[in-house]
């Protein structure tokens, strides 16, 4: 026999909604949910009669009209003439190069001072102790400011370079570092260059397959194949010889003082290397800390197994430490990615023309068009954090302790 | 985060916008003080002297203003703006009036919704350059390194002018005038751009300022003017006529000196005795006193004194009345008759 009893069959009741245990928690969620969306019609819908009472049509069509103004840095073809569109574009390249660079540089950097402060050295390990308390505990706006001060005043500006007894002088007359930025030679691509350039880039892929093989070769075979010496001429001889058998294609333009400014080479403005050097150590700081939390993650015993094994140091480090300490770094690293992007918004504060300099700057300012501008940034950054993190996670998927 | 806060306020201003805009007026009196936006810092138009008070040619009008409204020139809460921040600053009502040399612009006037009460300076773009770069005219500038205001006309002004004449530069977008010199000091600039005025005033408070020279080219009209809200026309019309007030003064021959005098009882002139209130109603249709124009050239004298007083030629600024003088002596300013 069975104690089960059906519950009661009656038919079903408006008060059940109240007094039944199974209904009850659902009638107050959906009571919550319809009173949350009144409230949100209503903020909405006050916030529209009052935008169109102060006569603030929200509008985009500002972005199709010439923005009229000129941008320093342009990664894509903008004139004066462009939309305010292709305005917000080259804003938006200049914010991902800026992160880019950052991202790669904080990480190197980070990295490293992680590492260095488990040394063994005591003067190495207050040092990078000192590095990371100094730089992550004071704003990194205040940052920026400091190191594009230090970059105007220390080195020297173009009229230095002037005159028969200048005070300053061409590096190797190559390279002029100015504070107004660095110019370096710029490679000019003649008819022929494009087979010099392949070449390079299947001895890269060469090389890939060179070690490629050889971590197979040592995995399968236990065979030990030299990679250093091998990697270094794949790299060099195939090129070098292209370049000449093809009559040397690829020729520099060196960088001279014409005028006001240097002209030709590569121009690496002072604002993109001050902000870009700035959002990197302060970065650092934070990644730092977390490689280093990383590390100690690991337990000791690991480190001891592989000692006893007779592993070097260095081989302890890279091939049982890191692959175990990166599963705990990365997903903090992320969040430091999306700090640096998102920081990368102070560009402004040394006139460096980033998605808020354009679109959140001067393309808000000519049109008056705050609310828009403000919205479209905000999706911006939040598409760009958003394909940051993708990324990342993917990395992290790839990484990540594989359990089966 | 200054954007999101910008968006709150835009969002707040959009809640309260019903009833902020219906009265400023009301508003000033109960506050009992005139929120005036003014520049972060332009030496002669708007910088806080060594005492920590505001003075100079735009607070002029400020001061004028909160005293025909309010009985107290010193009434005034000084909110420096940027030229990024300033519009919004007065949309949102954070400001009652904008006496910051802002050029009165269709754009500005009829698509942000802003109504420009008169104007109290007649401008031009101009550029500055060391006198050691041996430049005589602003064509010569081709590929130079332009230090320049962002949000402000110069830069459209600016882009223009150099497409116009088929010469490149470098623009380098700076926030406020204060973060300009520096720049432009250590030569990491070759060029500042600007309001002529707001150059002779950024040169005289260089230690050298002979070193550096004005090119002679005027690259646009940027007439200067105070600016309130659209939608409340009678405060609009009382910050106009305090500024009318201060040029018909000036014609008139009323000083802050004689003002006292004049005012205590009816003169021959009868425009005079209007203006002054001994004479018909003119402050009662404004919503004021009998009284305010009075007030408002006793807080820091007519238009000519305020102007010889901050900018004029025995200033270090050094600027020629110019375009700036009254009609009647080959200028620009021309008040509407009191009557």
């Amino acid at each position: 026999m069975s104690t089960y009893s059906d519950p009661p069959s009656g038919s079903f009741q408006l008060s059940m909604l109240i007094n039944d245990t199974r209904y009850r928690s659902y009638t107050f969620q959906f009571v919550a949910l319809l009173l949350l969306v009144l409230g949100m019609a209503y903020l909405g819908w006050n916030l529209v009669q009052n935008l169109a009472a102060a006569g603030l049509n929200i509008s985009y069509q500002f972005l199709g009209e010439p923005a009229g103004y000129d941008i320093n840095q342009t990664l894509i073809p903008y004139t004066s003439q462009s939309s305010h569109w292709q305005a917000s574009m080259v804003g938006v390249l200049n914010t991902l190069l800026v992160a880019f660079l950052g991202c790669i540089m904080a990480t190197i950097i980070g990295v490293a001072v992680g590492v260095l402060r488990l040394s063994n050295n005591w003067i190495v390990r207050q040092l990078m102790s000192i590095y990371v308390e100094i730089f992550r505990n004071v704003p990194v706006l205040v940052w920026i400011l400091i190191i594009m001060a230090i970059f105007i005043a220390v080195l020297p500006q173009p009229r230095d370079f002037r005159g028969d007894d200048a005070e300053a002088s061409m590096f190797l007359n190559a390279f002029a570092f100015t504070g107004r930025g660095f110019y370096s030679p710029a490679p000019i691509f003649g008819p022929g260059s494009g087979v010099v350039v392949a070449v390079f880039l299947a001895s890269i892929a060469g090389i890939f397959a060179l070690r490629n093989y050889a971590t197979k070769a040592l995995y399968q075979r236990g065979q030990l194949i030299p990679t250093l010496w091998p990697s270094i001429a794949l790299f060099f001889i195939p090129a070098i010889l292209a370049f000449y058998i093809m009559g040397r294609p690829i020729g520099l333009e060196y960088p001279e003082l014409r005028g006001f400014n240097f002209q030709g080479g590569v121009f690496m403005r002072n604002s993109l290397i001050a902000l870009w050097f700035a959002l990197s150590i302060y970065t650092a700081a934070f990644i730092a800390e977390n490689v280093r939390a990383g590390i100690l993650a690991v337990s000791k015993g690991q480190t001891e197994a592989a000692a006893s094994l007779g592993m070097r140091p260095n081989r302890i480090m890279n091939l049982v430490v890191l692959p175990q300490a990166l599963r705990v770094i990365i997903p903090p690293l992320i969040s430091q990615y999306l700090n640096l992007t998102k920081n990368s918004s102070l560009a402004i504060a040394v006139g460096y023309m980033d998605l808020t300099g354009t679109l959140g700057g001067i393309t808000l300012n000519q049109t008056g068009r705050a609310i828009e501008c403000i919205v479209l940034l905000m999706l911006f950054y939040l598409t760009i954090s958003l394909v940051i993190s993708a990324l990342m996670n993917v990395y992290n998927n790839a990484v990540k302790l594989k359990e089966r | 985060m200054k954007k999101l806060a910008i968006l709150g306020a835009m969002t707040a201003a959009g809640l309260t916008a019903g009833a902020a805009s219906a009265a400023t007026l009301d508003d000033v009196k109960a506050r009992g003080t005139l929120n005036c936006g003014v520049t972060t810092g332009l030496v002669g138009f708007a910088a806080p002297n060594a005492n920590g008070e505001w003075e100079g040619f735009d607070v002029g009008v400020c001061r004028a203003v909160a005293a025909a409204v309010l009985g107290d020139p010193t009434a005034v809460e000084f909110v420096p703006t940027t030229g990024k921040t300033r519009f919004t600053a007065l949309a949102s009502g954070e400001i009652d009036l904008l006496a910051r040399n802002t050029t009165w612009t269709f754009s500005r006037d009829v698509d942000l919704k802003f109504e420009f009460v008169g104007i109290n300076y007649y401008d031009g773009q101009g550029f500055m350059v060391p006198k050691e770069l041996g430049v005589s005219s602003a064509k010569e500038l081709d590929g130079a390194t332009v230090c320049i205001q962002t949000g402000t006309t110069t830069e459209l002004n600016l882009a223009d002018f150099f497409r116009a004449n088929n010469i490149s530069y470098e623009p380098v977008p700076i926030e406020t005038n204060a973060e300009a010199q520096p720049l432009y000091l250590e030569g990491a600039c070759d060029v500042y751009t600007t309001d002529a005025s707001g150059l002779a005033a950024t040169r005289a408070a260089f230690e050298n300022p002979g070193d550096h020279v004005v090119l002679p080219e005027i690259i646009s009209k940027e007439p200067l003017g105070p600016l309130v809200r659209h939608g409340d026309n009678d405060w609009a019309d009382i910050n106009r006529w305090v500024l009318n007030a201060l040029i018909a003064a000036e014609e008139l021959g009323v000083t802050s000196a004689n003002v006292e005098e004049l005012a205590s009882a009816p003169g021959d002139n009868p425009e005079i005795n209007r203006l002054l209130g001994t004479e018909g109603t003119l402050g009662e249709m404004l919503g004021l006193d009998a009284d305010w124009a009075k007030r408002a050239i006793m807080a820091g004298g007519n238009y000519g004194e305020l102007f010889e007083k901050n900018i004029g030629e025995n200033t270090p600024i050094g600027l020629a009345r110019g375009l700036n003088a009254q009609w009647t002596e080959g200028g620009l300013l021309y008040s509407p008759p009191f009557r």
